[in-house]
């Protein structure tokens, strides 16, 4: 047990209206009323509505905004705004506008992928490794917390200079890393659901390990879960942009707002603000609406979560 | 209290012993690449023969760990291969420097975040919450090169009061005479932490202010400057412990990017470099340093935080 547990400061007095005590079996399948907390809350309501518009921007956008992004146009290099191009062009000739929603399209889709992938992976080996508990719990654990204890990006660097990876590489990749924090609150979870009744009377009733892992348990551990994945797609796209900038991103003519912004920053001092202000203002917006509907969420959902 | 220290320790040794398995068996995965990275692309077979036979590089992974580990035990952790020197003196010299950056970014965060905290707690949902939240997401939400490099861009070529590369002095003295370059690298991974510092006191905050010792000072008639300096502040202090060692890898990811941005030669540039270098002895020595850092640093705030909240006990879990 390390610091992120939130075991050492459940053994003081209950904090005023802890969730744990009063929540009721099966929450997970009922999110009637923390759907309606969820859409009273401003937060919620302000990284919902930023979603939404940049996910139509990204991939609604070239529907009706044609470019190309493949061939290198040299002689259309660092054009201003105006004139055919919204946004002017790059150092490639790349229609800016043009590559913010392709971009965009592979950060959203690396975010997705990577907090699908944690999540499920996650969740079974917390909710496995709680449930079993003695010695192969604390050996589980012990492997969770090796890879905490070098830093994400250490372990990515390593592993990203070894094998210079494509888009799904680095899904993979990241997703090695942000399994570890949702096992960690799972198992946390399941450690405190597994001595209640509900749970016990399930075992008793002939419910085999499995059924009670998948049916009873993690249910009960959604909130978590869902907290957790949400603030896993803002961190993975920052990473993403972070490996971009220490040029480790993904490899042209791939594009991703990290690498335009890292491409633009070159030109920063040279006036040629369209290729650095979009690019980070779309990636700044779209990983403070997630930082913004995971927080309401965590609110909504009642998750006594800690964010590292 | 002693039979937690104990496991908890136990618990640490192994984790330790599991990130040297990690972080060896990572970068011995592709074999031969340090000798390519090290020669050149054009080196011929013999020569990269000979120079995996010099450093060992030929003998079976179980072998090649367990030498490590010996030598590493005692303080040895090979030469750099492109840096030509002692990894345990590269590492000696650079330390220092990593605590004086470090250092002065999380104190000078916790000096922000604390009293923006606690204000926030207890200006709860009010105008000046809201803005300072905002500020606080939009800092989580930046790039940490983003924001180094608008800074420079400021401030060095803008304003022309900064320079925007880092005091390159080999001494933690030397770099603390030139003080000015220090204010960037220091001010981008305060601005970092800062963020997450914030919104953790916040939400302690706003907890301690719904117990009970804080409504009988209250109505004991303290004043309002009194309730939130002695028990408001003091027990909202508690947690940051713990956020300490909770930040640890954020603040080395931190100090990876703004050490390139800034090119200050701390332990963050010399792993980025070693990582694009394929410099196995200092990859796999300065790996081991931070891990054993994070570890020992979660420890000593598990610990600390027993000591200082005496209503937790470590025994009975």
């Amino acid at each position: 047990m390390t610091a992120t547990d939130p075991a050492p400061l459940a053994e003081g007095p209950p904090a005023a209206g802890s969730p744990t005590g009063a929540r009721t079996p099966a929450a997970g399948r009922g999110l009637g009323g923390p759907a309606v907390a969820l859409l009273r809350n401003r937060r919620a309501r302000a990284g919902l509505v930023l979603i939404a518009l940049v996910a139509l921007f990204c991939f609604a956008g070239p529907l009706f905004y044609r470019t190309d992004q493949v061939t290198v146009h040299l002689d259309l290099a660092e054009l201003p705004p105006g004139g055919g191009h919204p946004l002017g062009t790059d150092a490639n000739g790349y229609d800016v506008l043009g590559r913010l929603m392709a971009g965009g399209r592979s950060s959203l889709e690396l975010g997705f992928a990577v907090a699908v992938a944690t999540t499920v992976v996650g969740t079974l080996y917390g909710a496995f490794s709680g449930y079993v508990g003695g010695v192969t719990d604390s050996l589980m654990m012990r492997v969770v917390d090796t890879f905490l204890a070098v830093p994400g990006l250490v372990l990515l660097l390593i592993m990203v200079s070894m094998f210079s990876p494509s888009l799904g590489g680095i899904i993979l990749l990241l997703s090695l890393l942000s399994w570890l924090s949702p096992a960690r609150l799972v198992r946390g979870e399941v450690l405190t659901l597994r001595t209640r009744e509900f749970v016990q009377a399930a075992r008793m009733m002939g419910g085999t390990g499995p059924r009670v892992v998948l049916r009873h348990l993690v249910p009960n551990a959604a909130g978590v879960v869902i907290v957790s994945a949400t603030f896993t797609v803002a961190d993975s796209i920052l990473m993403l942009s972070t490996l971009s900038f220490l040029g480790l991103g993904l490899p042209p003519p791939n594009a991703d707002w990290g690498t335009m912004l890292t491409g633009g920053l070159d030109f920063l001092y040279d006036g040629y603000w369209w290729l650095v202000y979009p690019p980070a203002a779309l990636l700044v917006l779209t990983v403070v609406a997630f930082n913004l509907l995971g927080d309401a969420l965590h609110d909504a959902l009642d998750v006594r979560l800690k964010r590292t | 209290m002693t039979a937690y220290l104990l496991r908890r320790t136990g618990q640490a040794v192994v984790v330790v012993i599991g990130v040297m398995v990690l972080t060896f068996a990572l970068i011995h995965f592709e074999p031969g690449s340090a000798a390519r990275a090290t020669l050149g692309t054009r080196a011929t077979a013999e020569r990269i023969a000979v120079f995996n036979a010099a450093n060992g590089l030929n003998r079976p992974l179980p072998a090649q760990f367990v030498t490590f580990v010996k030598q590493a035990l005692q303080g040895d952790f090979g030469t750099s291969y492109s840096l030509h020197q002692p990894v345990s003196a590269l590492i000696a010299q650079r330390l220092p420097r990593d605590a004086l950056l470090l250092g002065l970014s999380i104190l000078l965060a916790l000096a922000v975040a604390v009293p923006m905290g606690v204000y926030q707690a207890v200006r709860r949902d009010s105008a000046a919450d809201h803005v300072l939240t905002v500020v606080a997401f939009t800092l989580y939400s930046m790039p940490d090169f983003f924001f180094g490099l608008l800074l420079v861009a400021l401030f060095s070529v803008q304003l022309h009061i900064l320079p925007s590369q880092a005091p390159q002095a080999v001494s933690v003295g030397g770099i603390l005479a030139d003080p000015r370059g220090l204010v960037l690298p220091v001010v981008t991974l305060t601005l970092v932490s800062l963020a997450g510092f914030s919104r953790y006191v916040r939400s302690s905050a706003i907890s301690t202010l719904a117990q009970d010792y804080v409504l009988v000072a209250r109505a004991k008639g303290l004043a309002e400057s009194q309730v939130l300096r002695r028990h408001v502040l003091r027990n909202s202090l508690l947690p940051v412990v713990t956020i300490l060692g909770l930040t640890a890898p954020a603040i080395v990811t931190g100090a990876v990017i703004a050490e390139s941005v800034f090119n200050y030669p701390g332990m963050g540039l010399l792993f980025y470099q070693a990582a694009t270098s394929k410099d196995y002895p200092v990859l796999l020595a300065s790996t081991l340093v931070v891990g054993v850092a994070t570890v020992v640093g979660s420890l000593l705030a598990d610990v600390a935080y027993g000591i200082l909240d005496p209503r937790i006990r470590y025994d009975r879990d």
